[in-house]
């Protein structure tokens, strides 16, 4: 049987006090999620079939957007669900290991850095907050036209120059709105990671996303958190917050070696 | 949640995402799990290799597939810039208006950035309106 299956993991925990493993989870190929325990830890796993999820299988189905979506959810639903039994570390996409006992050993391996994370983002969650504007609110005023005398072409030009500017100049005043509404939330954080603009086709929005941050929060202040959101968009209606979370610490678990990103640096038309 | 009086920020068209964030609840943005499960989560050399890389392009199809209907409205939007005969002359600018009004047309028909990719795609960026 294990020559056909693989295990894929979600996530690492502390083994739960009850010992119970995740009954009601069912992972990325429909299968029982379980528990495999080593060192004090326990790596929350499933069993999924190579010919899915072998190398090859797994290249061709990730050029697939439609199951790319469907497995990339039930991943994201396996470590939300386990986060409700106790903190957990997410692990990156596609983690997969030939078997359990390959799961232990490396449970054995990385304990401490484990233990360590884990108690890092004990009691602690993280909230996605992104703020999108429209371009058109963070415009300059209007110059006089300078047609006069100009050919209706280069006329033409000069004007799309001067409405290039603007964009950059609208931008710019965003992103320096967008900096103030980070800085009061991450009053409230104990860190904070900065995610690239989405794709607004992918996101689905119009307009700039100037704004798409993680916090990670205390617990006890996650109500005042996304009410600090709510407070910031009064504050600053030309930038619409969107709250997301409480996501289990995606953004926080990674070796402390976090690169800040910078707000982006190009002026999207 | 908050939004100023003249536009409606920001809009969730059909087919992309599922249904907005909730807060409190699940939440349930394609894009908010894969910049997440793809991008973030702790990194672990596994025995299966899809190796970081193969990560990192694939997110970079993920958004040349998604995003092809938005850049080609940049392409549209930018489609000036690359076009030599603005450069001088009397006949470019007849040219001009000429490509001009067939460019309102599109955006009337609400068709102008997928017909701009086209233009692009097909023959490059030289005067193809020529009639």
């Amino acid at each position: 049987m294990n020559g056909s299956l693989a295990t894929w993991l979600y996530a690492v925990t502390a083994v739960p006090e009850d010992g119970t493993p995740p009954r009601e989870l069912t992972g990325v190929a429909d299968e029982p999620v379980r528990l495999v325990e080593a060192a004090g830890l326990a790596a929350v796993v499933g069993s999924v079939p190579l010919e899915d999820f072998g190398e090859d299988a797994l290249r061709d189905h990730l050029e697939d957007l439609e199951w790319l979506e469907r497995t990339a959810r039930a991943h994201h639903r396996v470590i939300n669900g386990a986060a409700r039994h106790g903190q957990v570390i997410p692990l990156r996409f596609a983690t997969l290991y030939h078997d359990d006992d390959r799961v232990r050993a490396m449970l054995q391996e990385r304990r401490d850095d484990f233990t360590a994370t884990l108690r890092r983002v004990a009691g602690r969650t993280e909230w996605g907050v992104k703020g999108y504007v429209d371009p058109r609110s963070f415009l300059p005023d209007p110059d006089e036209p300078t047609d006069a005398g100009e050919s209706p072409g280069t006329a033409y030009l000069l004007r799309r120059r001067a409405q290039r500017q603007d964009q950059e100049t609208a931008h710019l005043r965003a992103t320096e709105r967008a900096e103030e509404v980070h800085a009061s939330l991450a009053a409230l954080a104990v860190a904070t990671a900065a995610h690239p603009p989405q794709d607004t086709a992918l996101a689905a929005y119009e307009g700039w996303m100037v704004l798409n941050n993680s916090y990670l929060v205390p617990d006890a202040l996650g109500a005042e958190f996304t009410a600090l959101v709510t407070d910031l968009g009064e504050r600053y209606p030309a930038i619409t917050l969107e709250v997301s979370g409480p996501w289990p610490p995606y953004s926080f678990t990674a070796p402390p070696n976090r690169v800040e990103e910078a707000q982006p640096e190009e002026t999207p038309s | 949640m908050n939004q100023s009086s003249d536009w409606n920020p920001p809009v969730r068209r059909t087919g992309a995402a599922r249904e907005p964030d909730r807060r409190g609840a699940e939440p349930s943005s394609l894009a908010d799990i894969l910049e997440r499960v793809l991008d973030k989560g702790i990194v672990i050399a596994g025995d299966i290799q899809i190796n970081l890389l193969d990560i990192e392009l694939l997110t970079i199809k993920i958004r040349l597939l998604v995003a092809s209907v938005d850049r080609a409205k940049e392409m549209g939007i930018d489609w000036w810039e690359h076009d030599p005969s603005l450069s001088s002359g009397a006949r470019d600018v007849l040219e001009e208006n000429e490509r001009l009004r067939r460019r309102v047309g599109e955006l009337e028909d609400g068709r102008g950035a997928r017909r701009e990719d086209d233009d692009h795609e097909d023959h490059g960026v030289e005067r193809e309106d020529e009639r």
